[in-house]
């Protein structure tokens, strides 16, 4: 059995920034384990721009953010495995991965989460109707136009107005498919305001909120999808069905965390998030088990997965090095407006940076961190959605040691 | 034009387990299928019980055929190598009325010879399943749970080893009786030529009897919708959990785990008359949710991977409404044919003693040469999730592609996929591909896996990608290339 001092669960964006973060912590003994044949992750399918903004102050494609990562892990000769699937993780941190060779058995010290996410389904959110070929998360359809050059349709309804659901809704366009529209079950958009604009407004592509499908209708290529008009409870109305005829169906209904290797090693789970519960370290419940990027949380900006996956790398190489981090006893507790935070336990006496979604979009709002009815730190917005994640950097000076801290939207 | 000595219409659990008897006789048979795959229709689409036989009315085909069929099947499950857990079964009980609908059918499975069943009590509930409800129960130790696909599968494909021919996409429209033989006409404009028909169509079954001069027997259509929970539900039901059948022996929503450790909810019921109605209702989902949660504490959205509906087409008498029992009939009106009509639960559980019954008819008539290179095991498709760690070191070491995961949530690697794409059937439709290794069956539902199981389709078998289907013929996966290769 291989002794490694970091191991990390998988090569896309999180993964590799947390690996170049660690190397240039002076962690060498590490390890990137991809089940793919290359690295970069599910960023190797979004060949469209706006990747960077933030971090690079221009505007990147998915591989060529990506390839900015990879080129230092190939600089700094990180040593990575791909095509190698981890089929477990233990709680004490042996790490088994399949692969050509057979079985890779490793010891780590730190074990570093950064598996991604998946796609929400159709039996998650149990459309009605028959089982035709031409139903795809918008994932998928992405994989098999932009990875494999296969053409999924022709006549595009997407369900759903997820940032993949939009930009595929423009790249089907481009491709010569006719989209006839974006359905979107909630009263607003779950993608980002820039994704509305570029890739269905500049198409003329119509977005129909509080809209659903309804019905499937199709027993061998899909035929037509009925949608309805829903209430402010999100359920169908009777009398507004209308059919479409289309052999596509796209879904963009969400994302979720893949945490079943998590769920091995013992990781506790946020039902909020979907993610591992962490503290301000991104360690898990798990001593020496570490998560960020979007397995941890689901995030709408890449350069955000990165800086998160930094921040964990600073946390797991001072692990490393000392053997332990500062405890965490202090909880984060939130109102009904937000859907979860992250981390979600703090120790009280460094900075961290919290991140939290809106449940809905709120106007001219105020969240305030508030430790024993004092108020630690407090951020005035003019417009929060639930499609913008908000990170809060917070200063240890003005934290209590001993009290909870409690995250409360006003209006 | 194809010749067989006897052709099988319909590739369902029954056709395939005619065809697997009558391979073990010297005769050219070949089983005709109007879809893409075996089991597209009801075999597949049910609960996988291995029903003891305790409800069907002593006599009868049913109870005959269910009895005999649950007491052989562990043999039957090591030949074909398929999947199988003798579970038992729990029929709950909370009410007075609840005892005596049990004791009733307690007495009928006595009389059909069904073994050991007996009432416990609520303690003892407990100890057979921490989970189950109920004030009383009756145990059936003889219960058991299987997959009705992989059941079918492994039955055609070992009727394919031993010499069986499966013609897919081959609806039947018309047959002519002529002085030797019958002549089959297919959709697509084709004609076969078979001395024997063997009548196992499932719900099509009445056409094909009056194809065959015996009468258009009429079925009803009661269409059942399910739920398929994760496996992380699974942990938490062990054993069939029925509730107390009513007072005309049907039972209501129940839950019942899967061989490979997911749990289903359903069947609810309610009368169709299309015949591939398959489509899942909002109402019904619904039903299923708040009558689910009666039988089963966990059934929780958060579990909810995917739903399907299956259809009973039960023979009844249009006088009185009665169901009626299993038909299996051959005469000499009707030379060399054999008529299964009305074939619905338990059929899974007697598809091999109907298919003796129905071979017998021929082997009666015909006395035909014993196939003496007739091998009745068939080897699975060896699961990498199933093995130990030493076993997964064996297999990739041995086959590397035993090292490539392609499915992740259900640890289905290449070398499964490729097996299953060279499947003795020759099928290669998507649907196919998942149902022989469970590749896309996990709560992904082929996020990760399904692009690469498409392209190794039309990698390994060299087709293009326009000709990719899903599961039917006109369920094409891909309108072509987005560009020119360069």
């Amino acid at each position: 059995m291989r002794e490694i001092d970091a191991v990390i669960i998988g090569g896309g964006p999180a993964g590799l920034s947390a690996a170049v973060r660690l190397w240039e912590k002076g962690v060498r003994n590490l390890l990137i384990l991809e089940r793919e044949h290359e690295l970069g992750g599910i960023l190797r399918q979004c060949i469209h721009d706006g990747f960077g903004l933030t971090r690079f102050g221009e505007t990147l494609s998915g591989p060529e953010y990506a390839q900015r990562f990879i080129d230092l892990v190939e600089e700094y000769q990180i040593p990575y495995v791909t095509d190698a699937t981890v089929i477990d993780i233990t709680e004490d941190k042996k790490v088994t991965a399949a692969c050509r060779d057979g079985l890779l058995e490793i010891q780590a010290k730190a074990v570093i989460l950064t598996m991604g996410c998946r796609e929400r389904t159709r039996g998650a959110i149990r459309i009605p109707g028959d089982r035709p070929a031409g139903v795809y998360t918008a994932g998928v359809a992405q994989a098999y136009i932009n990875l494999q050059n296969r053409m999924v349709g022709r006549e595009v309804v997407i369900l759903g107005s997820g940032d993949i659901g939009m930009i595929m809704a423009r790249r089907l366009t481009l491709e010569g498919a006719h989209v006839i529209g974006v359905f979107e079950v909630q009263p607003y958009a779950s993608g980002l305001p820039r994704n509305i604009l570029q890739c269905l407004d500049d198409y003329g592509i119509p977005l129909h909120l509080s809209h659903t499908v309804t019905e499937i209708r199709g027993r061998e290529r899909l035929e037509s999808v009925v949608i309805s008009q829903v209430d402010e409870r999100m359920n169908p109305i009777p009398g507004t069905e209308k059919e479409y005829p289309c052999d596509t169906l796209i879904l963009s209904v969400g994302l979720i965390p893949e945490n079943e290797l998590s769920l091995s090693a013992g990781v506790q789970l946020d039902s909020r998030s979907k993610g591992a519960v962490v503290d301000e370290h991104h360690q898990t419940t798990v001593p020496g088990i570490f998560a960020a990027g979007n397995v941890l949380q689901v995030h709408d900006l890449v350069d955000f997965v990165s800086a998160e996956a930094e921040e964990l790398a600073d946390s797991a190489a001072a692990y490393l090095r000392d053997g332990e981090l500062a405890e965490c006893r202090l909880a984060v507790v939130t109102d009904g407006n937000v859907t979860h935070t992250i981390p979600q336990k703090i120790s009280g006496t460094s900075d961290f940076k919290l991140s939290l979604r809106v449940r809905r979009p709120i106007k001219n709002c105020r969240i305030r961190l508030v430790q024993g009815g004092e108020t630690v730190c407090e951020r005035k917005m003019a417009k929060a959605i639930p499609a913008e994640m908000i990170q809060i950097p917070v200063k240890a000076a003005r934290l209590k040691k001993g009290e909870d801290l409690e995250v409360k939207v006003e209006w | 034009m194809k010749n067989f000595d006897v052709a099988v219409i319909g590739a369902g659990v029954i056709g395939c387990a005619v065809a697997r008897e009558l391979s073990r006789y010297r005769l050219t048979i070949g089983v005709l299928e109007k879809e893409l795959d075996v089991a597209c229709g009801n075999s597949s689409r049910n609960t996988g019980m291995l029903h003891a036989g305790f409800t069907y009315k002593p006599g009868s085909l049913k109870a005959e055929c269910a009895v005999e069929g649950n007491q052989e099947f562990d043999q039957v499950a090591e030949e074909l190598d398929v999947p199988f857990k003798r579970t038992g079964k729990l029929v709950v009980g909370f009410t007075e009325h609840d005892r005596e609908n049990i004791l009733k059918f307690k007495a009928i499975g006595e009389k059909n010879g069904v073994r050991g069943m007996r009432m416990v009590t609520k303690e003892e509930i407990r100890s057979i399943d921490e989970h189950a409800g109920g004030e009383f129960a009756m145990y059936v130790p003889d219960s058991g749970i299987l997959d009705p696909m992989q059941y079918t599968i492994a039955l055609a494909e070992n009727a394919a080893k031993n010499g069986a021919e499966f013609l897919f996409g081959r609806k039947v429209t018309a047959i002519d009786r002529r002085e030797d033989d019958y002549l089959i006409r297919t959709e697509t404009g084709e004609e076969i030529r078979a001395r024997w028909v063997i009548n196992c169509a499932g719900m099509y079954a009445p056409e094909i009897s009056e194809m065959l001069g015996y009468p258009c027997y009429p079925t009803k259509g009661f269409k059942g919708e399910y739920f398929v929970l994760d496996k992380k539900a699974g942990k938490y039901l062990g054993i069939p959990v029925y509730p107390a059948p009513n007072d005309k022996g049907g039972f209501m929503t129940h839950a019942t785990p899967t061989v490979d450790g997911n749990v289903l909810v359903g069947p609810d019921s309610y009368v169709t008359e299309d015949r591939e109605d398959y489509s899942v209702t909002k109402d019904h989902l619904d039903g299923l949710i708040e009558d689910g949660r009666k039988m089963f504490d966990h059934m929780e959205s958060q579990y909810f991977i995917r739903n399907f509906a299956g259809i009973r087409w039960k023979r009844y008498d249009p006088q009185t409404g009665e169901i009626l029992d299993f038909l299996l009939e051959a005469d000499e009106a009707h030379p060399r044919t054999v008529n299964l009509v009305g074939i619905e639960s338990p059929g899974i559980t007697c598809a091999l003693p109907l298919a003796r019954r129905a071979v017998a008819k021929l082997v009666e008539r015909e006395n035909p040469a014993p196939n003496e290179a007739f091998d009745p095991r068939r080897p699975g498709i060896r699961r990498f999730s199933e093995m130990t760690a030493e076993e997964k070191k064996e297999a990739i070491a041995a086959d590397p592609e035993y090292g490539e995961v392609v499915c992740r949530c259900e640890s289905v690697t290449r070398a499964e996929i490729r097996q299953a794409i060279h499947n003795p059937l020759g099928v290669h439709t998507v649907t196919g591909i998942k149902n022989r290794t469970r590749a896309t069956m996990g709560r992904c539902q082929g996020g990760y896996c399904e692009t690469r199981i498409t392209r190794m389709i039309e990698e390994e078998l060299g087709i293009a990608p326009e000709d990719v289907r899903y599961s039917r013929e006109g369920g094409y996966m891909f309108t072509g290339k987005v560009r020119d290769d360069r």
